[in-house]
């Protein structure tokens, strides 16, 4: 029935066959990686390599969406905004502040009376559905909600912002991201936002489990990959859409825009509003990896940081920030520890120059030679894509055969 | 002569403290090509740039179809069915021919099917070259593309400024076939021309614009024929 039903469809052009080919390989893909993640957290033994590999996993996911909502507002939109930090943090708080169990207030919000809210999303929905699947649930409708209060807080800064470009807008971001840290610090907002303290104790990856008969199966690996790939997924669906072509239209140039009737206001706009909310997201991600959220940690570094992984990435690539994103915290957390730690990687040499702090030096030099000799970054502006590759593969087979044919005929 | 489609009167445009544009009245017939010459800073880009509602003048009436416009935001006027082919083209470099298209008619919301065949029928490069990046094009093939992208949006009255800028002589004459092209097929065109000569032979009226003023009117004919234009314009 399958071979009728494609006979009596028109053919199709390479174009699309590869697309599709690409897509099933991709679905493949992220389902072998699924169950890879999915044995890591359940089945195999924990060992040095695992207890580095599985903090850099999660944070690399993380950091993936956090990039690409980035990349979708610097690179995409040729927005060049700084208030990332600042969009996290008020996810991570919004995330924490709405998931901590009622029964943990008085111990976290010692100094302030237990705080105000007195209540717990996955708390209320676990006594309803079981501990387990409140906690999923919860904490997937707490995120939700950090990105709604990212989204809002975006919507009331963008007003007066986005009127400026370039290099105004992103002192004026990073200024809203610092008075942000600022006023979530401030110990009159205490009830709420716990002034200066941690907050802790909300819920966590190490809560995203299950139990299937008997035994219990953990997914703390999985769900950030999972809550990641969601929102990655949307932000390349709205690349693609005319909304995103419009975006990449003001980016190109905002005066041509202007004169094919795009409203340059209410897309930047969008974009901004857009981004914040996955930076909110990220920022609620990076709250439940932390198990602690405190509002000095979201500093302005901390949007260079991701600034620099976009354009290690390549600023326009959505794949190339998410490669770079894993390498990055790969290398910052794990690989070049060893630079830290006074001996050589292998064997058991002494290394009188590496000390603390010595990583972070040669990190930098990476990165400077990186900024100055590849400035497209990994991927430029293209994408990384099983369609992509089947294509060049196609084209090169066929060039080969055409040779070939030329060479026979000679 | 039909009636006018677009009508001009006493438009200002101040850029600061300086009039770029003084005062300028004139008419569009409907199906027309109407252009305006003059020398640079003579206020001709201004003028276009008020019509579409890139800057607000400061003073006169824009009326299309006998509504008033003036002043109305860029993207209303393009639904209204004017369309601006700027200066320098501005075509965007990084997308695809196809998706520069598709930017020109970001404000329908009906099948482009028909449309784009025709701009592939006027320009078979473009289509030829479809998925390559806009950057990547030559320069005439640019102008092409910002001329088609502008009638992406499916325009009643079309303006273009300078689209003979910076291409080679047999490649302007080919700009002003399609523009011929265009007008036969019933859109209206505001040209704006520093290249008089084949400007003024393409137009069926013609104004001449000096610093801000509008200083001479006629046919393209007559306009061609006369003495101060020829000396100061054609340089013959």
């Amino acid at each position: 029935m399958n071979g009728t039903m494609q006979n009596s469809k028109p053919l199709q052009t390479p174009e699309e066959v590869a697309k599709r080919q690409g897509m099933w390989l991709t679905i493949v893909c992220l389902g072998i990686l699924y169950v890879a993640l999915f044995a890591l957290d359940n089945f195999v033994k924990p060992s040095k390599f695992t207890l580095m590999l599985i903090p850099v996993l999660k944070k690399g996911a993380i950091y993936s969406l956090l990039c690409v909502s980035m990349n979708l507002l610097n690179g995409f939109t040729g927005l060049f905004s700084l208030g990332q930090a600042g969009f996290m943090l008020v996810g991570a708080y919004a995330y924490s502040i709405f998931s901590i169990p009622v029964a943990q207030h008085a111990s976290v919000y010692q100094y302030f009376n237990g705080g105000a809210i007195q209540f717990s999303i996955p708390e209320a929905l676990g006594n309803v559905l079981g501990v387990d699947l409140g906690n999923f649930l919860g904490a997937i409708i707490c995120i939700i909600i950090a990105g709604l209060v990212a989204a809002v807080f975006a919507a009331l800064i963008g007003i007066p912002v986005l009127r400026f470009k370039s290099d105004y807008l992103a002192i004026a971001t990073l200024g809203f991201a610092e008075i942000i840290r600022a006023i979530f610090q401030w110990n009159g907002l205490g009830t709420i936002t716990n002034g200066s303290n941690l907050l802790r104790k909300y819920t966590s990856f190490s809560d995203m489990k299950f139990a299937i008969g008997g035994q219990v199966f953990k997914f703390g690996t999985i769900f950030p990959f999972l809550i990641a790939m969601i929102c990655i997924i949307l932000i390349v669906l709205l690349i693609n859409s005319s909304y995103g072509r419009a975006f990449k239209a003001i980016r190109d140039d905002e005066v041509a825009a202007e004169a094919m009737g795009i409203n340059l206001f209410k897309h930047k706009m969008l974009s901004f509003v857009i981004s914040s909310f996955f930076a909110g997201v990220g920022g609620a991600l990076l709250a439940m990896f932390q198990t602690t959220v405190q509002a000095s940690a979201f500093m302005s570094a901390m949007t260079y940081e991701i600034l620099l992984i976009v354009v290690i990435g390549g600023i326009g690539s959505v794949s190339g920030s998410c490669i770079a994103a894993f390498l990055y915290i790969a290398c910052s957390e794990w690989w070049l520890r060893f630079l830290d730690s006074g001996k050589l990687p292998f064997g058991n040499i002494e290394v009188s120059f590496f000390r603390d702090g010595f990583r972070k030096v040669v990190f930098s030099v990476v990165i400077m030679i990186i900024v100055l000799f590849f400035s497209k970054g990994i991927m430029g502006n293209k994408e990384l894509s099983f369609a992509g590759l089947i294509r060049k593969i196609k084209s090169k087979k066929a060039a080969k055969a055409a040779k070939q044919e030329e060479g026979g005929a000679a | 002569m039909s009636e006018a489609i677009l009508k001009i009167s006493d438009l200002k445009v101040n850029y600061g403290g300086i009039e770029a544009v003084k005062g300028v009245s004139f008419d569009v017939p409907e199906g027309e090509i109407v252009t305006l010459i003059g020398a640079n800073g003579a206020g001709k880009s201004s003028t276009l740039r008020a019509i579409a509602g890139l800057v607000k003048p400061a003073g006169g009436k824009v009326e299309f179809k006998g509504e008033d416009i003036t002043g109305k935001d860029p993207t209303s006027i393009v639904t209204k069915g004017i369309t601006l082919v700027p200066e320098g083209r501005k075509i965007f470099p990084d997308l695809t021919v196809l998706e520069n298209l598709r930017i020109g008619a970001y404000l329908r919301n009906d099948d482009l099917t028909d449309d784009l065949n025709w701009v592939y029928d006027l320009f078979p490069r473009l289509k030829e070259r479809s998925w390559q990046a806009g950057g990547t094009l030559s320069g005439g093939e640019q102008q092409m593309l910002a001329v088609g992208r502008a009638l992406m949006s499916r325009p009643k009255i079309i303006m273009m400024d300078e689209p003979s800028l910076g291409l080679a002589p047999i490649i302007v004459r080919g700009i002003f076939d399609i523009i011929k092209e265009i007008n036969n097929r019933g859109v209206t065109v505001l040209l704006i021309e520093q290249n008089a000569n084949m400007a003024l032979k393409t137009a069926h009226a013609g104004y001449v614009l000096e610093t801000g003023r509008i200083t001479m009117s006629g046919t393209g004919a007559e306009l061609l024929a006369d003495e101060k234009v020829k000396a100061a314009y054609l340089g013959t």
